[in-house]
Formats: C-alpha cells, sequence, structure tokens
C-alpha cells in the first residue's frame, strides 16, 4: 500500500513536538468521539502498483471497444483518430498537473492555450465570443438556456425533437430548477418544424446537424424566433462546422456543443469539452472562464483570466452561471487537434466523412430491407429503417464484429425500427462494405426466422 | 482621484452615492468612498432611458475586476439623461467621482425626499 | 532557461498559407459533387481560419507554452481548498487502456461490464468513505455535484408535498454554493460564523424555518476547522425537515476518521479532481460525484449504475438502470466523467483503508506543523492564524497587521513568493477573514518543503520591513509580471484578431 507520504516516523514525532502535542490522534481531539468511525474504512487493502494495473487491465478486458469492433455507433460521440501530439502534449507536467491559472504572471501557458482555442470556436462558430470551455456537450445547452432566461426574463423554450436526447433531457432537469417551461418542436421529414412563436418564448433550441444526421436550415428558424423576440440557441457538430454556413451567420445568439470528437478519447461517455460561443451583445451573460489579452507593467504581451465578476466566486448568487471549472485539459487537446488539421485540413476531413458518408447510404439504401429514413443532406450520420427488429439485427452484425449503429427506439418510440449509423474517418470504403454485407445478412436472416415462426 | 473628498454642495445617501438637486432634476453618482472600496472600476450597465427608479432600491450596477457593486437610488424619479461615456471610459468614475464620472440625471418623482439624505459632514461622519 | 523574443506569438501568428500538418486519407469512395451532397445555401463561403503549421512547429509551439506555465510535478502548491496533492503516474497508464479510452458510451452494457463494475466499485468505495448508502457518479465538478443536491433536495420536498423557498450556506461559503442555489430556484440565506470558526447556532435557530429546504455546509469549514456544533446543527436542520448537504471539498481532513453520513448529512459531493488524485489540468476536467441517504435514492439521477445477481453461478452482472420514475433526470450525457473514474478507482485500490486514514491522519499533520513554524515570532505578528484552535487540512491566517504595519497587502505577498518558485496559496478567501491566506499543504509534501515555505514567508516579511515597494511590484522572475487585470476587462479582447 502506497500512500504516496514522505513523513517518516521520525519526522511525525518532530512535527508533533512542533505542534505541541503528543500524537497525531491529539490533532483530532476536536471530533466527538461518538462521531469517530471508530473501525477501518470496509474496503481491501492497498496494493502494490503492479497489482492495481493487473486489475484495471482486467477490468479493461471486460470492454467490448473500439479497438474490438468495427464500430458505427454515433450519436453525440465519435470514434476519430486522434494524432499522436495531442497525447504528447497533454501529458506533460506543465499542462497535465497545475491548477487553474488564478495567479496569471506563472500560467501564461494555459492562459494563451484558452486564447487560441477560444479564437478556434470562434472561427468555426462564426460567433465573435466564446469561452474557455464547458463541461460537455448536453450541459452546455442548459446553461445555454440559463443564458437566455437572465437575458430576456421569459418562461418558455422551444427545443426541436432533433435535439440529442440527453441535451433535451438535462435541460429538462435544470429547466425545472431556474422555473422555465420546455415545450417540444416536432420534426417533419427529419427536419424541425417550428409552432408560431409568441413573447413568452426565450430561445428556440436547435441542433445542426440534428440527432438523425440531417442538416437543418438554421436561418429562417432564427429569423422566426428573433422576430418573436427569442434568442436561438444552437448544438452543433464541430466537424461538420467546416462545411456548413456557421451558426453565427444564421441569426444564432448561443452556439454549443460536444467537443469530444475534436482531439479527445471516448472514455466512455467522458471527460471531454463543451464550446460555448455567443454574439458581442451577450459577451457579460456568457459563463464559465474567459481568458482575455492585455499587457503586463513593463508593455509585455500576457493573458488573464477575465469578466471574472460574471463568475461564482464573485458574484455568488447572482452569477450566470455555479460553474467554477473548465475542461481547461480536454479543451487544450481540442485546440491542438484543430491546429493539426489546420485550415485546409478541416475541410479535407469533413469532405471525406461526406464522401463515405454518402457512399454508405447509397450502399445501405441497395440493401434488401433498408431504406433511408429521410432524403435529406447529412453529413457524417443518417438513419436508416430495418425490415426485421433492429436490436436483433446488431447482435448478428456483433458476431461479425459489426457493432452497426445506434437503435434509435431507445429515444424515438416512433423510430423504434430505425437505427442511426455514424461515419468517422476511422471507417474505411472495406469497413463500409462489411456493414452493408453485415446488415444485408442479419436482416435477412432475422425476417426469415419471423417469416419460419409466422 | 487620490485623496478622499465630499464637496459640501452635494446630498449624500448612506449606500455611498450622492445627489446634486438642481431644482426638480438631480444628477446621481456614487461617492470617493465608494469607488476607492470597488477599485478600478471596469464596467458600468447603464441603465434605460426613462426607467423609473426608486428611493433605496437598487438601480443598476458597477464592476470592477474583483467586485460587482449594485447602485443604490438616493431619490426616486425617472431616468432622462444617461452618462454614456462611460462606456468606453468607465475609470471615469474613480477619477472624477462627482464631476465627469456622473452616472444618470433624473427628473425627481418627490424632491421632499432630499430631506433624508444627508450633507457631507454627516456623511463623512458615518465613515469613520 | 533561455528564452526566445518570439515566445510570445500565437498558434495563429506562427501560421504561414500552406502551411500544413495533417495528411488526410486517401478517398477510397466514388466521389461525388459537393453540391449534390450539401446544397450551396447551405454551405459556409470561407473555411474557419485555423492555423496553417506544421507538426513540429505545432509540438515546439505548445512546449514552450507549457514552460510558461508553474504545475504541481515541479513545485508546492499550497492552495487552499484545492487540496493539490500528488497525482500518480500509474493512473495515466491504466485511463489509457484501450478497453477504457476506447469505449464508446453507448456500447452495450452487456459489452462494457469491465466498465460498469469499475464504476460500481467505485460508487460502493465512495459511499464507504462518506457514510452514505447510495451513490451517482453523474456529476462532472464539484459545482455540479452541488447543482445535483440541491436538485434532490426540491425532489424530496416536492414529492413529499411540501414548498421550501429558501436554501442555508454559511457566509464563508465558496462561491459555488450561493450560485447554485440560484440556479435552481431558492433563495440563498447566509448564516454567521462565529468567533471560533463554528456555524453560530444562534443565528441557524433564527433562520431555520419550515421555509428553509436545505443546509449547505462543509465540514471542516473553509476555515479549516471541524465543526464543533456539528450535532445540534443536524439536530436543528432535520428538526425543520430540511435536508443536511455535505460539501466535500475537505475530505482529505477526515477520511478513515469521521464520515459525513454518521455527522447526518443526507447527501455529499466528492471532488474527485482533490482528494482522489485526478489532474487539475489547468483547469478541468474534473468529478463530482453524490452519495445520499436512503431517503434520497429514489430521486437520483438517471442512469444509475446498479448490479444484479448473476443467474446459473455466472457472475454479477452490471447495468445501467434508466427505470427511476422519481429520478430528478439527467444532469449531462452519458454517463459521466469515466476516465476520471478509473483514475480515482486506481487511487482507492493503491491505498486501500489504511492508505485513506494516512492520507487524512499526514494532511492534517502537515497542515498544524506548516501553521506551527508560521506562528513563530518573525511571522505571526505580520500574519495572525485567524483562529486560534488546532486546524485540519488547512488554515486560516490574516495579512491585516502585515498591511498596517508593513504596508504590503497579501495580494503582494502572493505576487512575491511566485519569485520564490513556489505556488502562493488561496488568497481573499474565505470572505469571512480579511485580507485572507488559505493554506493548504496536503499529505504528499515532505517537511522540508513545508520549512522552505515558511522561511521564504519570514523572507518577504522581512524584506518587506526594509522596502515594501519590493513586494508591491513583484513578481520580477516570472514569464510575465504584473498583468493590467482592469484593461482585460474595460476592453475585453477574447479572441485573435484577423
Amino acid at each position: 500500500m502506497t500512500s504516496y507520504v514522505s513523513a517518516t516516523e521520525a519526522e511525525r514525532r518532530e512535527m508533533l513536538a512542533a505542534i505541541g502535542v503528543g500524537s497525531i490522534d491529539d490533532l483530532f481531539a476536536d471530533i466527538p468521539a461518538q462521531l469517530r468511525l471508530g473501525r477501518a474504512l470496509a474496503l481491501d487493502a492497498g496494493l502494490s502498483e503492479q497489482e492495481v494495473y493487473d486489475e484495471l487491465r482486467a477490468l479493461a478486458a471486460r470492454n467490448v471497444s473500439a479497438e474490438d469492433e468495427v464500430t458505427f455507433l454515433g450519436a453525440g460521440m465519435y470514434d476519430s483518430y486522434v494524432p499522436a501530439l495531442v497525447d504528447s502534449i497533454i501529458s506533460r507536467s506543465e499542462f497535465l498537473t497545475p491548477y487553474t491559472p488564478y495567479q496569471p504572471e506563472i500560467s501564461q501557458g494555459g492562459l494563451q492555450a484558452m486564447f487560441e482555442y477560444q479564437t478556434a470556436i470562434s472561427e468555426l462558430t462564426g460567433l465573435p465570443v466564446s469561452n474557455a470551455s464547458v463541461y460537455e456537450g448536453p450541459s452546455a445547452v442548459a446553461a445555454a438556456g440559463y443564458v437566455a432566461k437572465l437575458e430576456n426574463g421569459r418562461r418558455r423554450f422551444i427545443v426541436s425533437r432533433g435535439v440529442h436526447p440527453h441535451a433535451r433531457e438535462t435541460l429538462a432537469t435544470l429547466a425545472k430548477g431556474y422555473g422555465m417551461e420546455t415545450e417540444e418542436a416536432p420534426l417533419r421529414d427529419g427536419r424541425t418544424e417550428l409552432p408560431p412563436l409568441d413573447d413568452s418564448v426565450s430561445a428556440i433550441i436547435l441542433q445542426q446537424p440534428n440527432f438523425l444526421g440531417v442538416v437543418e436550415e438554421v436561418a429562417p428558424l432564427a429569423a422566426a424566433a428573433r422576430e418573436a423576440g427569442a434568442l436561438t440557441i444552437c448544438s452543433c457538430d464541430p466537424i461538420p462546422l467546416a462545411l456548413l454556413k456557421p451558426p453565427g451567420e444564421c441569426g444564432v445568439d448561443v452556439a454549443v456543443g460536444e467537443g469530444q470528437t475534436l482531439g479527445n478519447r471516448l472514455d466512455f461517455g467522458g471527460p471531454s469539452f463543451g464550446f460555448f460561443a455567443v454574439t458581442q451583445s451577450l459577451l457579460r451573460r456568457i459563463p464559465g472562464r474567459i481568458a482575455g489579452e492585455t499587457t503586463d507593467v513593463e508593455g509585455r504581451r500576457g493573458f488573464v483570466l477575465t469578466l471574472q465578476t460574471r463568475e461564482q466566486h464573485i458574484r455568488r448568487e447572482r452569477a450566470t452561471s455555479n460553474i467554477c471549472t473548465s475542461q481547461a485539459l480536454n479543451a487544450l487537446a481540442g485546440v491542438i487537434y484543430l491546429s493539426w488539421l489546420g485550415r485546409r485540413g478541416l475541410v479535407e476531413l469533413a469532405e471525406l466523412m461526406l464522401q463515405r458518408t454518402a457512399y454508405a447510404r447509397e450502399r445501405l439504401a441497395a440493401v434488401e430491407g433498408v431504406e433511408l429514413l429521410v432524403d435529406q443532406p447529412v453529413v457524417r450520420e443518417f438513419a436508416v429503417r430495418l425490415g426485421a427488429p433492429v436490436e436483433s439485427v446488431i447482435a448478428r452484425c456483433r458476431e461479425e464484429g459489426i457493432n452497426p449503429g445506434y437503435p434509435l427506439g431507445r429515444d424515438y418510440p416512433e423510430l423504434d425500427d430505425c437505427l442511426l449509423v455514424a461515419i468517422t474517418e476511422r471507417r474505411t470504403r472495406a469497413d463500409i462494405d462489411r456493414l452493408a454485407d453485415a446488415l444485408a445478412a442479419a436482416v435477412a436472416t432475422e425476417r426469415e426466422r419471423l417469416a419460419v415462426r409466422a | 482621484m487620490a485623496e478622499a473628498s465630499y464637496p459640501d454642495d452635494l446630498l449624500y445617501h448612506s449606500e455611498h452615492d450622492w445627489a446634486r438637486v438642481d431644482g426638480d432634476t438631480a444628477t446621481f453618482g456614487i461617492t470617493w468612498y465608494a469607488q476607492d472600496a470597488l477599485g478600478e472600476v471596469v464596467f458600468f450597465e447603464a441603465p434605460k432611458l426613462g426607467a423609473q427608479i426608486v428611493k433605496d432600491e437598487s438601480y443598476t450596477e458597477v464592476e470592477s475586476v474583483k467586485a460587482v457593486s449594485d447602485v443604490i437610488a438616493p431619490l426616486s424619479g425617472e431616468i432622462i439623461e444617461v452618462n454614456t461615456a462611460l462606456g468606453d471610459q468607465p475609470e471615469t468614475i474613480n477619477e472624477d467621482p462627482y464631476g465627469e464620472g456622473w452616472l444618470i440625471k433624473v427628473k425627481l418623482a418627490d424632491p421632499s425626499e432630499a430631506e433624508s439624505l444627508m450633507d457631507a459632514a454627516a456623511y463623512q461622519a458615518t465613515l469613520a | 532557461m533561455m528564452r526566445a523574443s518570439d515566445d510570445r506569438l500565437t498558434i495563429y501568428e506562427r501560421s504561414r498559407p500552406g502551411r500544413r500538418a495533417f495528411v488526410a486519407p486517401l478517398l477510397d469512395v466514388p466521389e461525388r459533387a459537393l453540391d449534390e451532397l450539401l446544397p450551396p445555401e447551405l454551405r459556409r463561403s470561407e473555411a474557419p481560419r485555423l492555423p496553417e503549421v506544421a507538426e513540429p512547429e505545432i509540438v515546439r509551439h505548445y512546449n514552450r507554452l507549457s514552460r510558461r506555465n508553474f504545475d504541481l510535478d515541479t513545485g508546492f502548491y499550497p492552495l487552499g481548498s484545492c487540496t493539490m496533492k500528488y497525482n500518480p503516474k500509474l493512473h495515466e497508464r491504466v485511463a489509457g487502456l484501450p478497453g477504457h479510452a476506447r469505449l464508446h458510451p453507448l456500447q452495450d452494457p452487456s459489452r462494457a461490464q469491465g466498465a460498469l463494475e469499475l464504476m460500481w466499485k467505485l460508487q460502493q468505495s465512495l459511499g464507504e468513505i462518506a457514510g452514505l448508502p447510495h451513490v451517482s457518479l453523474q456529476p462532472s465538478a464539484g459545482s455540479h455535484g452541488e447543482l445535483a443536491g440541491v436538485l434532490l433536495t426540491r425532489a424530496y420536498h416536492e414529492d413529499h408535498g411540501d414548498r421550501r423557498t429558501k436554501v442555508l450556506t454559511p457566509d464563508n461559503a465558496h462561491g459555488t454554493n450561493p450560485a447554485t442555489v440560484t440556479m435552481a430556484g431558492y433563495e440563498v440565506v447566509k448564516v454567521g460564523t462565529d468567533e471560533r470558526g463554528n456555524v453560530d447556532l444562534d443565528d441557524l435557530r433564527a433562520k431555520a424555518t419550515e421555509d428553509v429546504a436545505c443546509l449547505m455546509l462543509t465540514n471542516p469549514s473553509t476555515v479549516g476547522l471541524f465543526e464543533q456544533g456539528i450535532e445540534e446543527i443536524e439536530r436543528i436542520v432535520h428538526g425543520v425537515g430540511a435536508t443536511l448537504y455535505y460539501d466535500g471539498a475537505n475530505l482529505n481532513a477526515i477520511m478513515g476518521i469521521c464520515r459525513p453520513g454518521d455527522m447526518g448529512f443526507d447527501i455529499v459531493h466528492f471532488n474527485l479532481h482533490k482528494s482522489f488524485t485526478q489532474p487539475h489540468g489547468g483547469g478541468g476536467p474534473g468529478a463530482g460525484p453524490i452519495a445520499v441517504a436512503e431517503r434520497i435514492e429514489p430521486y437520483l439521477p438517471r442512469p444509475q449504475v446498479i448490479v444484479r445477481e448473476g443467474t446459473n453461478g455466472s457472475g454479477p452482472r452490471y447495468d445501467l438502470d434508466y427505470d427511476r420514475p422519481k429520478s430528478i433526470g439527467r444532469l449531462r450525457g452519458f454517463q459521466g466523467n469515466y476516465g476520471v473514474f478509473v483514475r480515482s478507482y486506481a487511487y482507492i485500490r493503491s491505498l486501500g483503508a489504511a492508505g485513506l486514514r494516512e492520507v487524512s491522519e499526514v494532511a492534517v499533520l502537515n497542515a498544524n506543523y506548516l501553521l506551527a513554524r508560521l506562528q513563530r515570532e518573525g511571522v505571526a505578528e505580520y500574519l495572525p492564524a485567524a483562529y486560534d484552535r488546532i486546524c485540519k487540512h488547512e488554515f486560516v491566517l490574516s495579512g491585516t497587521p502585515m498591511k498596517r504595519a508593513l504596508g504590503i497587502k497579501t495580494l503582494d505577498l502572493a505576487k512575491r513568493l511566485l519569485d520564490f518558485g513556489v505556488h502562493p496559496p488561496t488568497v481573499y478567501f474565505p470572505l469571512i477573514v480579511d485580507e485572507a491566506l488559505l493554506i493548504e499543504p496536503t499529505e504528499t509534501e515532505t517537511k522540508e518543503t513545508l520549512d522552505r515555505f515558511a522561511d521564504i514567508v519570514a523572507e518577504i516579511l522581512r524584506e518587506a520591513a526594509e522596502d515594501p515597494e519590493l513586494a508591491r511590484n513583484a513578481p520580477y522572475t516570472t514569464p510575465v509580471r504584473r498583468l493590467d487585470e482592469a484593461q482585460a476587462a474595460r476592453h475585453p479582447v477574447v479572441r485573435q484578431a484577423m
């Protein structure tokens, strides 16, 4: 067992003498006896490093990861390729181990990296102001709702059914706390259909591309919101923003999204980062940390956390959010990744995904018993309708080493015969062909099995 | 402004705000003590013209790097002018809190409210 | 260390048109016209202006940036309330195993048994440490855990037909507490602290009405002292039917010694990035799991990790349970920050019961020793302890005498510490102590580090007695000197202009 402690017995005696007490127990004398645990914690004894390693490896071996199967699972997090330089840089002690940069003079590395990250997000979203990151995608949507409420004091959100189910649920949980009603806008033919808006609507909330992978026409929706005096919040998948008209050019006020696909691992769902960008007029409402450029007493360029009066440690109960942290290390991975992709590379990556997705759609649409759910533009994800029970088809594909996608019925009862298929740059043509073949075989076998039964 | 000062021609509110009354209108601002406690002002939230403000209640906020402060109305009335120059140069509030650092001008709802305010000597006594 | 004159360039300023790092995989499918796949009206006209730099330059840029950071692996970080203890390197190795790192969150639970078992066992361990039976790992950070706690409280009261509007927090509380309360739709009411550093019980009795939903507290408190009236506090708060919430920021002081559940707390949050060694990463990621009493269990976030007994002699089966009708719902996507759970679990397995207890014993020993050293002549008259008591894992000094006698403030002392290669303590928190310095050494520091810190503080005070300007204009030897924060707030520049 280790506790990473240095203090030897002799040193402990010295320190106790300096304090003026006889034993370590004396330091806890103010804890009433009846509150003391009085026994050891009911936990196993500590192990050596190699034993802990072996246990963690054994646990890892009982997980089927993207290393072990060809996966087409997406729905918010993607099996993207993380280049080696990201791991190398973020494992440096100077980035991995420091605290939040509250002493800017010795935190210029982290602060400048935040500034560079904020710039990249601003470029992606087409909005001038980005913060230094928030926890992840769905809670960013809920935080954006809080901003809208603080901004216009109205009582309702209209949320598209195309927004990620986890984001809609998180918004519902938090909105109940800060006292807002939510109403759903349905999807028609795969795209959001807004109901008429009145002055009780604080914000409309969209996703681009939406959960079914469909590219929405954001500008007219945002225009309708603006006309009603409501804000437009849009949750975006960052890679497609290489090609799609950015939210800032569509009249969106707040652009948020899940950043995992930018240089971060799947990690069974976290940690990752959420990005959060707003229009200039919302600068003082944006939650979370922001790095700003300034100069020092000798005129040198430097960076500091700025506009801290928005935050909890100063404004306390009137803060724009209770958030105390960002996801600094994950956002750093994000900006390194975006720098590695570069201006041309991001576009090439997105175009590659676009082409492979088009190919996948074509191949799957040609499979007997598989049809495209909607005929709308997509970028890297799309839904298909299966002519056989989805969960059984998935099980059969798995036996072939393929995870064909996410069963939409888990969140959309009306789509319980549908599968959501994601294409990342790691899915080659050969992988897609295997998917098509596996689906074909699985659907056929399932249909046969049901026909025999009937 | 380096040296504490409390002009005699002004009236003072216990929450560190001053009023310069001129018939049925008045100019408001924050006192030397308030700007000193805040530190360098970085932002002044300009209230809306025409807004009705109420004596003893907050009508806006002033921010420094490390603090946010409510600004309390010494008297009630309707806002008829706002010092928009503070948008670009909020530090004027520190440099000249009683002159160029004025915040708003108001048409008074009830000029007799001024009787409840303190003069410079009385206000300074509260700071001791 | 040599400093290049172009050290301050951003990655954008190092860009040159045409430079690149990324090489795209070959297009192996038939190429279709872009307009066909994405109509022009949906497309952006200009690519985002990301950097154009080759790989060697990217690496050099970020490496050089990193060297303008102070970090825990390099030096002492006595930040009160942050628990800056050593981050074991084993944790990075195990978190990087592909079975953990490349696992998709929507993978079928039957194929993620290793992950779910790890989460279950972590839950059990945290529950044992807290003394409460049910744990959710979902919240992403301490303040997120606090929000969960207040939302759980609301759900509990509403389920019992009870409408309450207020939440009590001590006046020395961390800023996240009141911010959280407002976000959850309650009114904040502050409770005073007495001169012994404990909650003012008379004030609490006066304010604990049937309108109060919850009291949020931490024990030891934010001034590093054990709340001596905790049993009476529990009686008062439960007496009016309110819940008692424990902010786990200070758990490092009491692991294996006493437990918040045994003190009567209903809801506890943990900061895995504090006591459980998740690296701070320059400001995240972290995780803020919560442990709750039986009566709060029905409201826990969805999904919950559960275990079912195996059938036919097979082992237990772990699963994600969504069937929770009284749940407050989700607080975020997927299951939480699993990568953080892997590290914390490895820590708990490495330490075991005895190791965790030793952590708290030595954390408290180190803090009291450092306090004793700083209470010597030459320091104590300028930086007296704010409370005359044995502290727990951290303690508060007040810089007010130093300000009066030597003309330097706590801020100046902090900046001068930077020149001596140590990170300053937490400053100006908690708010109830004037010119506060909150110091938490943690258990992983050596005695000589503590001695050196005390010596440095004494040295800075001696300097100030001779020439206060030295500290007032510090630091001198850092990559930048004091920065104009007012300018940054007045005219915010939050992105590179292009």
